[in-house]
């Protein structure tokens, strides 16, 4: 079964369709990417997929189940993670506790437990504390685990968004330009952190993004947008050589 | 025939509160600021009025003038000193320090005039309108407040949309980044903002204080409370919408103070602006604001 | 991990507070006591409450709520309304005051919660103004109410005394605008402090917790809390509630400390919840110790320039705009920073000429 199965998902803003008749079929542990110029309908498919619009018409199966028309907590709690394309962390949070708020839905107390520091309190945090800080390791951030999020570089927080986003244990993440504002160097080392997310976490991955070396490097499919619809799709040495697709982005 | 009179009086109160509003929201527009010390102004041009008219006996018209231009001074003068500092800064800092002016205005005119409340002789001197066979009495001062009202609409409606300042303030309202950049300035823009919505503060203090002839420092207080309840409940930032919602809340004022009771009359008001706000959150004529994901 | 930092931050808080305690006792005892002071002891410790539980809602959730004194107008009459009618049933006072406590703390959480779900949908000064409108109608509202008690049980009038019908057993409970009557003067410096220390205690733990972390995510970016699947509407309804019913205590304690309880302009209006708004902002978002702090010096401030007569209310608005500006006005801050810095070359020189 297909991890992600999209069928003709259209929403209009004011009469102009932004996304228009969108298919997709994401298979587990495929790593995913959507590209297209800019205000091609990129970001709101994403915020489709995580419920942040309601669809018009056209319907989203993740792994089997119909999360179309879902609230976005119900379709992260079915799981779906997301970043942002303008990172959104908790700004004044530190870095630990930006992916403690991930974890929120997989460790519970309660919050008499929390004000009365109760003994499920001190247990529960412990494991809190463990399981972000293995998740932080991953993308080498363990070491500023007590950083404001906000005073974190550029880079680091793209990687901290992921982090949080991998904290709420989802099956499926859809990282929105992850690259943007990174230079060579970091690009490449977050390739390799990408590909070790789907290794090690058993991920299937859905990216958006501007930098064709990434996208080449380690995308296996795409799907590509003009105007809110799907323009060509399939594998990825494919579609880079595809003439409409170069047409698309450099115009005539 | 009571409730026609009841009505009126309404109307005539509610034209007080909207260009009470009128100073509220254009403000809000245009600087993002709840000015609290708003209502204070209107207390500041009574006041300045009661000492040219009353204090020196001079005409009523000079009064107004010297009141329009005292308060215009002294909006434009907070604005500098007290509010541009903040520019930028989180509206809450603002509202704050607007907090601490309002304070500041009501503890001078306190050490100037003292807490007892001063008889106000109304600015109208023209004769109270009889209809009906005299069964319905119009007074002067409601008919000019409903006509001032009027007028001063009507004026700065076609100042904004006639006057390269006015389209520079809705210019500095839709963007103030990119009116900077299209070479608006935007602090002018803005103390212009303020010198209007004084002056209108001051006509609306001669107007409240002759409907209503006490005053005492805190009497801007409540009308500013009311007036922004007005201006949020006609949508905050619209010209129009202060005047529905001004003219609203003045006639529902009244009328359930006239047939209700008049000790529930400031619920009713408030509870009319929270249902208005729950089924429209920006107001009557409010925009509606989509955050961007 | 933090929590070591955390919990000594706490203790600093909390050992301001039985500083404080330890020196009114000693200040007491050697006679260094004013009947001014004595009389505003309680007020400090009420104001203290307030701030701390309105920085929940302002600082720690990030909603703007100028309705606080509503809540605390809730508290104050529902335990002192308790007090009252409990009188003959329950003449063990301490007991009766602080089941009043736990009363007004629910009740005015409950109205929290009552007015937070169609509200708190609401943003930014939208949410003030409704929430400035609810304690402004939560006023209105109580002082048009008339209870009474026979032995036919409780009789309710939005009229007058006459209309409550109550037979010659009957006794006036809440007399309209002139409130309560007769409230006992339970209200001790000793039981503030401690309910002081509890609202810290509440606070601070619910600040650094699962729960706290989920509403500090919301005030931090929405759009990102929603999207790892927190509950919105959840967390903001509990921090809202809680918030009240900290307010409700505060009120109770303001009830029990003066023998009339009536709902004026001036002790439950929007100028209140103003008030304790400034105590806020001025101590710092979401600083906890800070709100305390604030709340104690603007509160001994004016008092302490009793002597300025007319000009200490003037004076207070001057402190409030200066502090203001210097506070949050960006020329100020680095006007501060430059000063700063040559403060510590200063220093630096002349510790070099000193070695």
């Amino acid at each position: 079964m297909a991890m992600l199965e999209v069928k003709n998902l259209s929403i209009s803003f004011g009469g102009l369709k932004a996304v228009d008749d969108f298919s997709v079929t994401i298979e587990k542990g495929q790593l995913y990417g959507l590209i297209g110029p800019n205000g091609a309908g990129k970001t709101t498919v994403f915020n489709l997929l995580t419920g942040v619009y309601r669809p018009d018409t056209g319907s989203i199966f993740l792994d089997g189940q119909n999360i179309t028309g879902k609230k976005t907590i119900e379709i992260n709690q079915s799981g779906i993670a997301r970043t942002f394309q303008n990172i959104r962390l908790f700004k004044e949070l530190n870095v630990l506790d930006n992916v403690k708020a991930g974890l929120h839905n997989h460790y519970k107390y309660s919050t008499i437990e929390g004000i009365f520091r109760l003994p499920g309190y001190y247990k529960v945090e412990k494991q809190m504390d463990e399981r972000a800080l293995e998740l932080l390791k991953v993308f080498d951030l363990d070491g500023e685990w007590d950083y404001k999020a906000s005073n974190l570089p550029y880079g680091k927080q793209r990687k901290l968004e992921i982090a949080r986003a991998l904290a709420t244990g989802p099956k499926f993440l859809l990282l929105d330009e992850p690259a943007a504002g990174m230079n060579p160097n970091e690009t490449a080392e977050l390739m390799e952190t990408i590909r070790f997310v789907r290794d090690n976490f058993d991920m299937t991955i859905l990216l958006i993004e501007h930098d064709m070396k990434l996208v080449s490097g380690i995308c296996e499919k795409l799907t590509v947008l003009n105007f809110g619809q799907v323009l060509t799709q399939g594998e990825t040495s494919e579609v880079l050589n595809d003439k409409r697709v170069i047409t698309a982005y450099l115009g005539e | 025939m009571s409730f026609l009179s009841y009505l009126i009086n309404g109307i005539s109160l509610g034209s007080i509160y909207a260009i009470i509003a009128l100073g509220y929201t254009m403000v809000y527009g245009i600087a993002r600021m709840l000015n609290f010390a708003h209502g204070d102004i209107i207390m500041v041009g009574g006041f300045a009025i009661f000492t040219v008219v009353s204090t020196m006996g001079l005409p009523p018209l000079l009064g107004i003038l010297v009141a329009v231009v005292i308060c215009t001074v002294l909006g434009v003068t907070i604005e500098r000193v007290a509010y541009r500092p903040l520019r930028g800064v989180s509206s809450l800092a603002v509202l704050i320090t607007a907090i601490g002016v309002s304070y500041l205005l009501q503890n001078v005119a306190l050490l100037i005039f003292g807490s007892n409340a001063r008889q106000f002789t109304s600015v109208v001197t023209l004769p109270n309108l009889k209809l009906a066979d005299g069964a319905l009495t119009i007074s002067s001062v409601t008919i000019v407040t409903i006509v001032s009202c009027i007028a001063i609409m009507a004026a700065l409606t076609s100042f904004i949309n006639k006057t390269k300042i006015g389209q520079a303030m809705l210019a500095v309202s839709e963007d103030n980044g990119a009116a900077t950049l299209m070479g608006i300035d935007v602090n002018r823009t803005i103390a212009i903002t303020f010198a209007i919505g004084s002056a209108l503060a001051a006509v609306a203090g001669a107007l409240l204080c002759s409907t209503y002839p006490s005053l005492t420092p805190y009497t801007g207080s409540m009308p500013g409370i009311k007036a922004f309840v007005a201006a949020v409940f006609g949508g905050i930032g619209s010209i129009p919408g202060a005047l529905i919602g001004g003219i609203l809340l003045g006639v529902i004022e009244n009328l359930s103070k006239a047939y209700i009771s008049s000790q529930l009359s400031d619920a009713i008001v408030f509870s009319v602006l929270i249902i208005v706000l729950l089924v429209r959150p920006t107001g009557i004529l409010g925009r509606k604001i989509n955050e961007k994901v | 991990m933090n929590k070591n930092k955390v919990r000594m931050q706490n203790g600093i808080t909390y050992g301001i507070v039985a500083g404080c305690w330890i020196l009114v006792q000693i200040m007491d005892k050697t006679g260094h006591m004013t009947s001014l002071l004595r009389g505003i002891l309680v007020p400090l410790c009420m104001y203290s409450i307030l701030a701390i539980s309105l920085n929940l809602t302002v600082g720690i959730l990030g909603e703007l709520s100028l309705g606080h004194a509503g809540f605390m107008c809730v508290g104050a009459f529902s335990g002192a309304f308790f007090t009252k009618c409990m009188e003959n049933v329950l003449p063990n006072l301490q007991l009766r005051f602080f089941l009043a406590i736990l009363i007004g703390a629910v009740v005015a959480g409950i109205c929290g919660i009552l007015i937070g779900i169609p509200v708190l949908r609401l943003k930014g000064d939208y949410l003030a103004i409704v929430t400035l409108a609810f304690g402004e109608i939560i006023k209105n509202l109580i002082n048009v109410m008339y209870i009474g008690l026979d032995k036919g049980g409780f009789h309710f009038s939005i009229k007058d005394t006459m209309s409550l019908g109550m037979d010659e057993t009957g006794v006036v409970i809440i007399k309209g605008a002139q409130g309560i009557t007769g409230t006992p003067k339970a209200s001790t410096f000793l039981i503030a402090t401690v309910l002081l220390l509890i609202t810290l205690f509440i606070v601070l733990n619910l600040i650094h917790s699962r729960t706290g972390r989920a509403i500090m995510s919301i005030r931090d970016n929405r759009i990102a809390a929603e999207s790892i699947g927190i509950n919105i509407t959840k967390y903001k309804l509990m921090a809202f509630s809680i918030s009240a019913a900290l307010a409700g205590v505060a009120g109770v304690l303001y009830a029990h400390n003066l023998s009339t309880l009536a709902a004026t302009p001036k002790n439950f209006g929007y100028n209140m919840s103003i008030m304790i708004l400034v105590f806020v902002v001025l101590g710092g978002l979401g600083n906890i110790r800070g709100s305390m702090i604030a709340a104690v010096v603007l509160t001994l401030l004016p008092e302490l320039l009793r002597g300025l007569n007319d000009y200490r209310m003037l004076i207070y608005a001057v402190v409030l705009i200066v502090m203001m500006l210097f506070n949050s006005s960006p020329k100020a801050i680095e006007m501060r920073s430059v000063l700063l810095e040559r403060f510590r070359k200063k220093k630096d020189t002349a510790a070099k000429e000193a070695s």
